[in-house]
């Protein structure tokens, strides 16, 4: 029981940070219609960036820098790229992130190299117990402060201009342009804002109980694309439902990876995939995707 | 890949369409050219050193590899990432077919020991089903779902290939045997063979092999894409409401074509074994479905042509900088500071794949279009117009419109 209970705490801690990930991707697929190949190597800058900086600046001055490095990275993909491709075809869109992706990623790993960068977090790698169950202070205050942000997100999407106008955009962009919305601005606010949840959820991805910033962080950002799918691409509450759901059933592979030894060693690095399969095969659209209809 | 959605559908799967106006005036040329360029590579063993015939086989492997994504995503506009996996699921199953059992090391390995032909044609067939397993899912799925989805196979499918030791040989994978084909052993010796005062060793007889069966795989394809499948394709891309009206059986041929491009990343993975000599799960990893994906984006999506000549870009960069790594500028050694030869590559044809995307939708092979139009009509020359096809999104009906026809279903 007391392993139950701990796996589903280190479930919904690693399922925040995905579903902070996820989050971006879904706001970029509201707001730009781009499937965002790009999020891994984003995920990757922020954590590189963080982890080389903190040493000359101090730990929280580099955290704030790698925030800024990574969401204006994603500006500068949206200006540059994204904005140019206003109404291509989703795959284009797709691929075209993808060789934006290839370029940065294949510069990251260059940098990092075979070494792990080690990201000092003040509140180390111990760990707190919470009456029997055991959890990584970093995991912990992840937890805290994603669910922080996701609740600020959600308020700002409901009640702020800027989430009005998005929502509307995504609604029927045409109507909104004709309302004044500028789209372009709404995208590349939409891109600022998943770099931000990109490079905070890689501020914690990197800690305990991982060993520190290599090139693995791409693997973990990108099982954070099952999550985005699963919920639903055009979901902001899919994101989050969908993240957690990722989040747990990686850690129960993880935790009773014993009993499925017959499913072979590693089982948990796959475990977000087949679940995505699995939600897929009943609700092509994800669990509260917006179905598509087809009319004639 | 616009300006052939703007075109094609209105010609759907009629016969007529197939003739361009201008045909006959080049009628001569094309042929021409083709028999050239395979004149050409029947000759190149005689003249080139080993090296290079080397890369070509990678290279004739990765063309079949292309042809086959580019049915997938470029003809029938199916996003797919999953084409590492049945690369994979061909070479490997070539190796355990045709691969003797045997322990290497800690490792206990099984192999049936059969003629390698058989294990070619097995691992083609086994790709082939993999592929047909994964089409229901793939049916279902549209458009974007389907990229991210056909992602999961690739983790899932190494994870799987890596626990399975005994046929895969796991992390450390296990050697390919050497092709033959009736006796005739496509390596060094069994038989000796001199044509023409060369030697024919390993790399000059698998040149040969290679040319074979991408010629075939061109081949193939050109005439698919020109049949009735072909078309029905095409408009599946373009509409997929349009083509159901039209009379396509839009899950039916989503399933085939996936059928056809796995079993064509099969061949491809099986010669990929056979250029590289061993074969590990791990080489089958995310990047090569990228990579893949990168050539026919070079090349110019749904354009059998344009795949080729994008695996060529993509597949003998890295091995062509490797080799003249001092020559070439920026490009070092291993640990001389300098980019190494494999990220060189990667830089390039990533930022071949964004500019080609802004600028050039239609690949290399719009590019040859656009200067053979622009010898014919005075305003030719034009880029491809980027109009879109309108996007699928049509997709809150209003409750009062009930979709008269959902193809989701």
């Amino acid at each position: 029981m007391t392993q139950f209970l701990s796996l589903l705490l280190n479930g919904i801690s690693l399922g925040a940070l995905y579903a902070l990930i996820a989050l971006g991707f879904v706001i970029i697929f509201k707001a730009s219609e781009v499937v965002s190949f790009t999020h891994g190597s984003l995920l990757l800058l922020g954590a590189y960036s963080i982890a080389r900086l903190s040493e000359p600046l101090g730990f929280l001055p580099a955290i704030l820098v790698g925030i800024l490095i990574t969401a204006l990275a994603a500006f500068v993909i949206e200006r540059l790229v994204i904005n140019r491709l206003r109404g291509a075809p989703v795959i284009s869109l797709a691929i075209v992130t993808i060789g934006i992706d290839i370029i940065l990623l294949t510069e990251l790993i260059r940098r990092i190299g075979s070494d792990i960068l080690n990201v000092p977090h003040p509140w180390g790698s111990g760990s707190v117990r919470l009456g029997d169950v055991g959890i990584s202070q970093n995991r912990l205050i992840a937890t805290g402060v994603a669910g922080l942000l996701i609740i600020a997100f959600f308020l700002a999407f409901k009640y702020s201009s800027w989430g009005v106008a998005m929502r509307a955009s995504a609604e029927d962009g045409e109507t909104a342009a004709l309302m004044g919305i500028r789209l372009g601005r709404v995208s590349a606010l939409a891109w600022i804002v998943a770099g931000v949840l990109a490079a905070v959820a890689a501020l914690f991805l990197v800690g305990a109980p991982t060993p520190g910033v290599s090139a693995a962080a791409y693997t973990v950002a990108l099982r954070a694309f099952p999550a985005a799918i699963l919920g639903g691409l055009d979901s902001t509450g899919g994101a989050l439902v969908g993240g957690l759901l990722i989040g747990l059933a990686e850690s129960f592979a993880a935790g009773y990876q014993d009993q499925l030894l017959f499913l072979g060693r590693g089982f948990g690095d796959v475990v977000p995939y087949v679940v995505m399969i699995a939600v897929l095969l009943v609700r092509p659209s994800g669990l509260f995707g917006t179905k598509e209809l087809t009319r004639v | 890949m616009s300006e052939a959605t703007a075109t094609r559908p209105a010609r759907g799967s009629s016969r007529a369409g197939t003739t361009p106006a201008a045909r006959p005036r080049r009628s001569w040329l094309r042929p021409l050219l083709a028999v050239a360029v395979l004149v050409v590579l029947l000759l190149v063993p005689f003249y080139v050193e080993e090296f290079w015939l080397r890369t070509g086989f990678a290279v004739f492997g990765a063309v079949v590899g292309a042809i086959g994504l580019n049915l997938l995503v470029g003809t029938t506009g199916q996003l797919s990432l999953a084409h590492a996996f049945f690369l994979a699921v061909g070479a490997i199953s070539y190796v355990f077919v045709s691969g003797e059992s045997g322990g290497i090391g800690v490792a206990q390995l099984s192999g049936l020991g059969l003629p390698p032909i058989v294990g070619m044609v097995v691992g083609v067939l086994l790709a082939g089903l993999a592929g047909l397993l994964f089409s229901p899912i793939a049916a279902r799925l549209r458009g974007i779902y389907l990229g991210v989805a056909s992602l999961s196979l690739v983790f899932i499918g190494q994870h799987v290939l890596n626990s399975w030791t005994s046929v895969t040989g796991g992390f450390n994978g296990r050697s390919a045997p050497d092709f033959s084909l009736f006796g005739f052993t496509f390596a060094n010796r069994d038989p000796l063979l001199f044509i023409a005062g060369v030697e024919f060793r390993e790399a000059e007889r698998l040149w040969y092999l290679g040319l074979a069966l991408a010629a075939a795989a061109y081949w193939f394809a050109r005439n698919l894409l020109r049949s009735r499948p072909g078309r029905a394709l095409q408009t599946l891309r373009d509409s997929e409401v349009a083509a159901s009206v039209m009379g396509v059986n839009v899950q039916r041929y989503k399933g085939r074509v996936f059928l056809v491009s796995s079993m064509y990343a099969g061949l491809s993975g099986v010669m990929y074994a056979l250029s590289i000599g061993s074969v590990a799960p791990e080489s089958f990893g995310l990047e090569v479905s990228i990579q893949y994906l990168a050539m026919i984006v070079l090349g110019g999506l749904g354009s059998v042509g344009g795949a080729a000549l994008g695996a060529l870009f993509v597949s003998a960069l890295p091995l062509v900088f490797q080799r003249y790594a001092d020559a070439v500028p920026f490009v070092s050694g291993v640990g001389e500071g300098g980019l190494a030869a494999g990220e060189a590559a990667r830089f390039l044809y990533g930022a071949a794949i964004v500019l080609v995307i802004l600028f050039q939708p239609a690949g290399l092979a719009g590019l040859g279009q656009r200067f053979r139009r622009r010898g014919r009509d005075p305003g030719g020359g034009r880029p491809a117009p980027t109009t879109p096809p309108p996007p699928s999104s049509s997709t809150t009906a209003d409750p009062s419109d009930p979709p008269a026809q959902g193809s989701t279903s």
